[in-house]
């Protein structure tokens, strides 16, 4: 896969929520483009609708109209069996609140990904050390989530995410947990991950430091996108 | 996949400590239970044999039809041709006959006036013939608890208790009154040579053991028996084998008419045991049933309590692509690693204690002082080849049925929700 080559496109991408009688339109006619390479942020209020496109991206929930192809597969027309294996091969997570698995070790929380994948097991030691590597802690592979602070617990769930070394990392508020120090460490390794794996990483955020590490801003206001600007 | 399983298995005490104990627990109650039905079982099937109907028993067929009331009028005649014969033809068997009879005990005084007098329950068996089995069959050196054993006619035996109500000694003399073949009075004097227990209250309530030539002559029996009885030479019933033999033996005097032609019924069919032994495999599998649906019941819970434990877990890995029915298969693996391994120490604590009680057993005899079955009164498990994996069908059975169901919440877990529920 060539850098500037189109991962994800959204066209004409609708989703609305029953709510009762009346209906929320969470996006409206959304049209996007990521290709690989970006470091991309969904900002705007809450409710603006980032996560639920972050959601449709990540193929865990379908558009009501309108279309997303990811890694050229069209979201809205796949069995909950292939949207898992699309999010397993190619798609990472970050969330906001870590969600490490709490009996497992820092190694053994980056190793599951590559179970899923089946990877052989010399495969996954280099791999996982690798990752945790990147993310300075391979000294606490073998430290489990409650020994770890929060800023730490957060790099082991971003060594997570990149050890099957996935097109598309979606990270949903990955600072609103962490202070001022562990944020911009924890956006600098993104940073670098992205510069130098290529990895494709959109962000669903309103926190300013994640703002100002992003090349690209898309601002969306009642499920539209109202502004969409490369940052130099 | 599976070693990641185990340490979280091993690690989280929640999900593994308290499913395996209730496993065990049950494990061991469905062992245990299922090893003192299999020695109640064989306490019953031995007594019964040994002391009323052997693994088969040989009647006119008229004495069988009221056999409960001791019909000696109806009594088989000509016992040592016939014994002569079952040997021959069936000689995996050990043959034996006996006189059961009835009738009151007369103590004497000095001057030979009744001092005395009480009801008897009375077996005669082949005491004097240096070949027969029943001095093994009732252990008589064992149920000996005072004198001794008879060595010559006209010497017999008293249950312990009776003379102890009699107040009688060893030596003393007693006369039996009963009836004779053809229902005449009989009467006959025995020395009373030692007092016996077998443990089994109704024997031991009014028992008198006799040699079968006395009771023949006092009751004028000659060559007559009520009963003939065959054992397997290993004292083991096989109910199969015992009812093909019987069936050969019967079919020979299909058609003889004559209500004195020899009947042999099998043990199982004698006096409803086989309805009585039916309910005890009935009640037995019912036994394990219970166990599998309750502790399926509080697996269940155990496994809803454990996926609302695991809520975030659960959600993590399905954002993170692990499919449902991946994920599911990995819920069953691990109740089936707790399950088998509940199993394993719920049977060795069920084996532990039913081997125990096997070499020790239980003394009911005071809740027996009123009973008329031949049961033994020092109950005793009996662990069997099967007893090895009987609690592995409730543990591990139980187990995956209450993930099975608790673990469908999987399915019900909507994808497009969890990034909000992993916020929170």
């Amino acid at each position: 896969m060539r850098k500037g080559e189109i991962l994800i496109e959204t066209k004409d991408l609708v989703k609305i929520y029953p709510m009762g009688r009346h209906e929320l339109v969470a996006l409206n006619r959304v049209n996007l483009i990521f290709r690989k390479g970006e470091f991309a942020g969904l900002v705007g209020p809450s409710g603006s609708g980032k996560t639920t496109l972050l959601n449709i991206i990540g193929s865990l929930d379908l558009p009501t109209s309108g279309s997303a192809v990811v890694m050229e597969r069209r979201v809205e027309e796949l069995s909950h069996k292939e949207a898992a294996r699309l999010r397993n091969e190619h798609i990472g997570f970050i969330f906001q609140t870590f969600n490490l698995l709490p009996y497992y070790t820092a190694y053994e929380n980056v190793e599951f990904p590559l179970l899923l994948l089946k990877v052989s097991a010399s495969e996954r030691r280099r791999r996982v050390m690798e990752a945790l590597d990147w993310v300075r802690l391979a000294d606490r592979a073998s430290s489990r989530p409650a020994q770890l602070s929060g800023g730490e617990c957060q790099r082991v769930a971003i060594a997570r995410a990149i050890v099957k070394q996935p097109a598309i990392i979606l990270a949903d508020e990955p600072t609103a947990n962490l202070d001022a120090e562990n944020s911009h460490n924890i956006l600098q390794i993104m940073a670098e991950l992205n510069h130098e794996l290529g990895t494709t990483f959109i962000f669903a955020t309103h926190d300013e430091k994640v703002i100002s590490y992003l090349k690209r801003k898309i601002t969306l206001f009642d499920g539209r996108v109202v502004k969409d600007e490369i940052i130099s | 996949m599976i070693g990641f399983l185990l340490k979280g298995i091993i690690r989280d005490r929640s999900r593994s400590l308290f499913p395996f104990l209730t496993v065990s627990l049950g494990v061991m109650l469905t062992v245990f239970l299922y090893c003192y039905i299999n020695g109640l079982e064989t306490n019953f099937i031995d007594s019964t044999a040994r002391y009323a109907s052997g693994h088969v028993k040989i009647m006119t067929r008229s004495y069988a039809a009221e056999a409960d009331q001791i019909p000696n009028d109806l009594a088989y005649i000509g016992v040592n041709s016939l014994l002569e014969e079952l040997s021959h033809q069936y000689p995996e068997l050990i043959w034996t006959p006996r006189i059961r009879f009835a009738g009151l005990l007369d103590v004497p005084d000095e001057v030979g006036e009744t001092k005395i007098q009480g009801p008897i329950s009375g077996i005669a068996l082949d005491l004097f013939n240096p070949e027969s089995p029943e001095y093994s069959i009732f252990d008589l050196k064992r149920a000996l608890v005072a004198g001794r054993l008879p060595e010559k006619m006209g010497e017999a035996l008293l249950s312990a208790d009776l003379a102890q109500t009699m107040d009688l000694k060893p030596g003393d003399k007693v006369t039996l009154i009963s009836s004779t073949m053809d229902g005449s009075l009989a009467v006959a004097n025995f020395t009373i040579t030692g007092f016996i227990r077998f443990g089994i209250t109704a024997l031991d309530r009014g028992a008198m053991i006799a040699d079968l030539r006395d009771i023949q002559q006092a009751l004028d029996m000659e060559d007559a028996a009520g009963e003939i009885l065959g054992f397997y030479k290993n004292f083991v019933y096989r109910d199969k084998e015992a009812t093909l033999l019987a069936q050969n033996f019967n079919d020979r005097y299909k058609d003889d008419k004559d209500e004195f032609a020899p009947l042999m019924l099998t043990l199982k069919k004698q006096s409803g045991l086989a309805e009585l032994l039916g309910m005890m495999n009935l009640f037995s599998s019912v036994l394990v049933l219970i166990f599998v649906v309750a502790m399926a019941i509080v697996l269940w819970n155990a496994g809803l309590m454990g996926s609302l434990r695991r809520y975030g877990e659960i959600g993590v890995r399905l954002a993170m692509g692990e499919d449902k029915g991946h994920l599911y298969r990995s819920l069953l693996i691990e109740s089936a690693i707790i399950g088998f391994l509940g199993s394993l120490a719920g049977t060795a604590l069920g084996l532990a204690v039913s081997y125990y009680l096997q070499a020790h057993g239980i003394d009911i005899s005071s809740l027996m002082k009123s009973s008329s079955l031949l049961v033994v009164e020092v109950l005793r498990t009996k662990v069997t080849a099967f007893s090895y994996f009987i609690g592995f069908i409730p543990g591990v059975g139980a187990s995956l049925l209450g993930t099975a169901i608790s673990g469908l919440g999987v399915y019900r877990r909507q994808t497009s929700v969890l990034m909000k529920e992993l916020e929170g």
